[in-house]
């Protein structure tokens, strides 16, 4: 191990990817509720004030919409916004920026300007955390033309992606799995290499079933993964990671080796991410499945508050059955 | 307890183009004949393109136009105080403004005529018109910020209308340019209504301009009809920007004399006498007259580039005729940087549709056959 290597959890290797940008990169800034002297409040920026100075870490007033906004305009004006939305609960009123300019602005300039910022937030459920901290509304982000939306599932790949959001000519909506921010610690080598943002990452081979995931849901995927093996049944699991555009070769060059197919997220079930690439494959591999396309997902309801949110939550079990029904068929 | 806020207003030239200051630096504008014979003929070359714009609309050659008719001193004195490196973030009734910074008729004519080629020119830095109420505020406070972090001494001019001030963007982005000392002076165009709604009735302070005050920033209210006093405390405000010294916040107090746009019929809910009254405040024949009044602009010079800017605007119009639409494809040219793959097939898609379209007969009118 090289002195660039670090036992790190995910929310330490946002912080890491940030710290790595920031020292490379001068236009690179940070603003965002909390961000500076406080190092935000799942610590994700901590110690950049410190070490880069009051104008490149910006707490800004409490207005996400501004936050958005704003960043839009720097963005437009040479620097390079990593902004955090505290959570993603309290990030629609940033959405008209999105939606509306980041996503556009080199489009409706012929190129003359672009709008290559970076918005952070947390998101998920499973944390117990009070009521518009839990929801995972990527599927909303994911329907605009010109956004990216990435998610990690891994330090590794929280750091890995992250440089590779904040190196992006595109606008990109970043969105960290907080169930897991802390949950399990990996090697990361801090060496600035960017992961790219044009492919899926196979988590696991298998010949007999493809399940496709993201985020937080990737633990019960990979967890159901290893169930499944000791009944014999072998599961390629896949990380979607890059939402929009998302990378739809490797996993159909996955479901027609294996002919089955379960979809896992956390958000509601219709009209999710998990439908656009059930019926990308229903497009382009009918004819290769064995099986009906499956999803694990949460249900289409208010997410419940924390004392009731394992019963919406995917888990491992619900993946296993879901699998077992499917090699049945 | 309700002790009411002090609003400086401020006005040079009254409606029947009488000096009404005694104000040195006022004197100073009133004495620069260069800059009030280029603020004359910037005003009279836009309200005839105003008047073109609705006319090609009108006849099915352009899309759904606003028209800037009366607020013509409010667009000049905003072109002509910014210098070419600062920054504007315009909304979408800034055509004067966007003329005097470079931009053509032409691209005006194919924004509005339906093609994103329209804000593709202009300051390199200039952000594109912007039709979302009130959101260039937060992106000019945004930009505002990187020319402070950059070390740049310029500054950024942003617009809006009056109904813009009561979102959320406009406050929002008021506050942090107080809290964080930004250089950039937003210029509320209030032209009294927000298509159909009265000033009166949008917000219930008796100026806009006192909304700085709860964002801790200087504010003024000017006669927005009056080119020379929008002018001065538009040096005034970009002055201070870019010394360091923050943001202003600007009323221009005019009148909006066309419809909100080619869609809009105003007489659906104001009064002719309301209109007639308004027309005889209007910007371009105060200034007119002052200069003519000091012989500082004769009638032959008037016919003269009366006729000039019917020669530019013409031009503008032939331009925009002429060029060809851009290609089915384009749409996804600047979508992202590079094109992903997972898109390629509605590329396909796109070229099966047009390879249908083109295949098609003409369909002949069936008017035609009768």
């Amino acid at each position: 191990m090289d002195d660039l290597s670090h036992e790190i959890t995910l929310v330490e290797a946002v912080n890491l990817a940030l710290s790595h940008e920031m020292s490379s990169n001068e236009s690179v800034v940070v603003l965002g509720e909390d961000v500076g002297t406080n190092g935000g409040v799942f610590r994700a920026t901590v110690d950049l004030r410190e070490r880069f100075g009051f104008k490149r870490v910006m707490d800004t007033p409490l207005a996400e919409t501004l936050i958005a906004g704003m960043a839009v305009g720097m963005a437009g004006h040479g620097l390079k916004p990593v902004a955090e939305i505290q959570f993603m609960g309290f990030i629609y009123a940033a959405m008209e920026h999105l939606v509306s300019h980041a996503s556009r602005m080199r489009n409706r300039t012929r190129g003359r300007l672009s709008c290559p910022l970076v918005i952070r937030a947390p998101f998920g459920g499973g944390i117990h955390a009070p009521e518009h901290h839990s929801e995972s509304t990527e599927a909303l982000f994911a329907h605009i033309p010109g956004l990216r939306v990435v998610i990690p599932s891994s330090p590794a790949r929280a750091y890995g992606l992250l440089l590779a959001s904040i190196r992006s000519p595109d606008p990109v909506l970043f969105l960290e799995p907080k169930r897991i921010y802390r949950i399990d610690r990996q090697t990361v080598v801090d060496n600035g290499q960017a992961l790219p943002l044009d492919t899926c990452f196979t988590l696991r081979q298998g010949e007999d079933i493809t399940l496709v995931s993201w985020g937080a849901s990737i633990r019960e995927s990979l967890l159901a993964a290893e169930s499944l093996a000791k009944e014999g049944v072998e599961a390629e699991v896949i990380d979607l990671a890059s939402i929009k555009p998302f990378d739809l070769s490797t996993i159909l060059n996955s479901v027609r080796k294996t002919g089955r197919c379960c979809i896992v997220h956390e958000a509601c079930r219709s009209f999710g991410v998990g439908a656009e690439i059930s019926a990308s494959l229903a497009e382009h591999a009918l004819l290769d499945l064995k099986a009906p396309i499956r999803r694990v997902t949460g249900f289409d309801t208010v997410m419940p508050y924390f004392k009731n949110e394992h019963y919406y939550l995917p888990s491992e079990e619900d993946i296993v059955a879901t699998c077992q029904a499917l090699m049945k068929f | 307890m309700t002790e009411l806020l002090k609003v400086e207003y401020r006005q040079y030239l009254d409606a029947g183009s009488e000096v009404v200051t005694t104000n040195k630096s006022a004197l100073v504008v009133l004495e620069n004949t260069d800059l009030l014979l280029s603020a004359y003929r910037w005003m009279a070359l836009t309200r005839l393109y105003d008047q073109k714009a609705v006319a090609l609309q009108r006849t099915g050659q352009m899309g759904t136009y606003p028209s800037s008719l009366g607020q013509e001193a409010v667009g000049v004195a905003v072109g002509l105080a910014m210098s070419q490196e600062d920054t504007l973030v315009p909304y979408y009734r800034d055509h004067a403004t966007l003329l005097i910074r470079g931009g053509r008729i032409r691209d005006l004519l194919l924004y509005w005529g339906g093609d994103e080629r329209g804000c593709a020119g202009g300051p390199k830095q200039d952000f594109p018109i912007c039709v979302p109420i009130a959101t260039q505020s937060s992106h000019a406070v945004g930009v505002a910020s990187a020319m402070k972090i950059q070390g740049e001494a310029n500054a950024v001019v942003t617009t809006i209308g009056d109904g813009g001030t009561s979102k959320g963007d406009f406050l929002e982005a008021l506050n942090v340019a107080g809290a964080w000392q930004l250089p950039v002076v937003f210029v509320i165009n209030n032209n009294q209504w927000a298509i159909s709604v009265p000033r009166g009735i949008q917000c219930g302070a008796d100026t806009l301009a006192q909304k700085g005050a709860g964002a801790g920033i200087p504010f003024v209210q000017v006669d927005g009809n009056d080119f020379c006093a929008v002018f001065q405390v538009l040096q005034e405000a970009l002055k201070r920007a870019r010394s360091g010294k923050g943001a202003t916040l600007i009323e221009a107090v005019t009148y909006r004399l066309g419809d909100h746009t080619t869609a809009d019929d105003a007489t659906r809910y104001r009064s002719p006498e309301e209109v007639k009254v308004a027309w005889s405040n209007e910007p371009i024949k105060r200034l007119q007259t002052y200069l003519a009044d000091r012989g500082w602009w004769t009638e032959d010079q008037e016919k003269a580039w009366q006729a000039e800017c019917e020669r530019q605007v013409e031009e503008g119009i032939d331009a925009y005729k002429s060029i060809q639409p851009e290609p089915a494809e384009a749409m996804f040219d600047y979508l992202y940087d590079e094109f992903p793959d997972v898109m390629s097939n509605q590329l396909d898609l796109l070229y099966q549709k047009v390879e249908r379209m083109e295949s098609l007969a003409p369909v002949s009118d069936p008017e035609d056959t009768h």
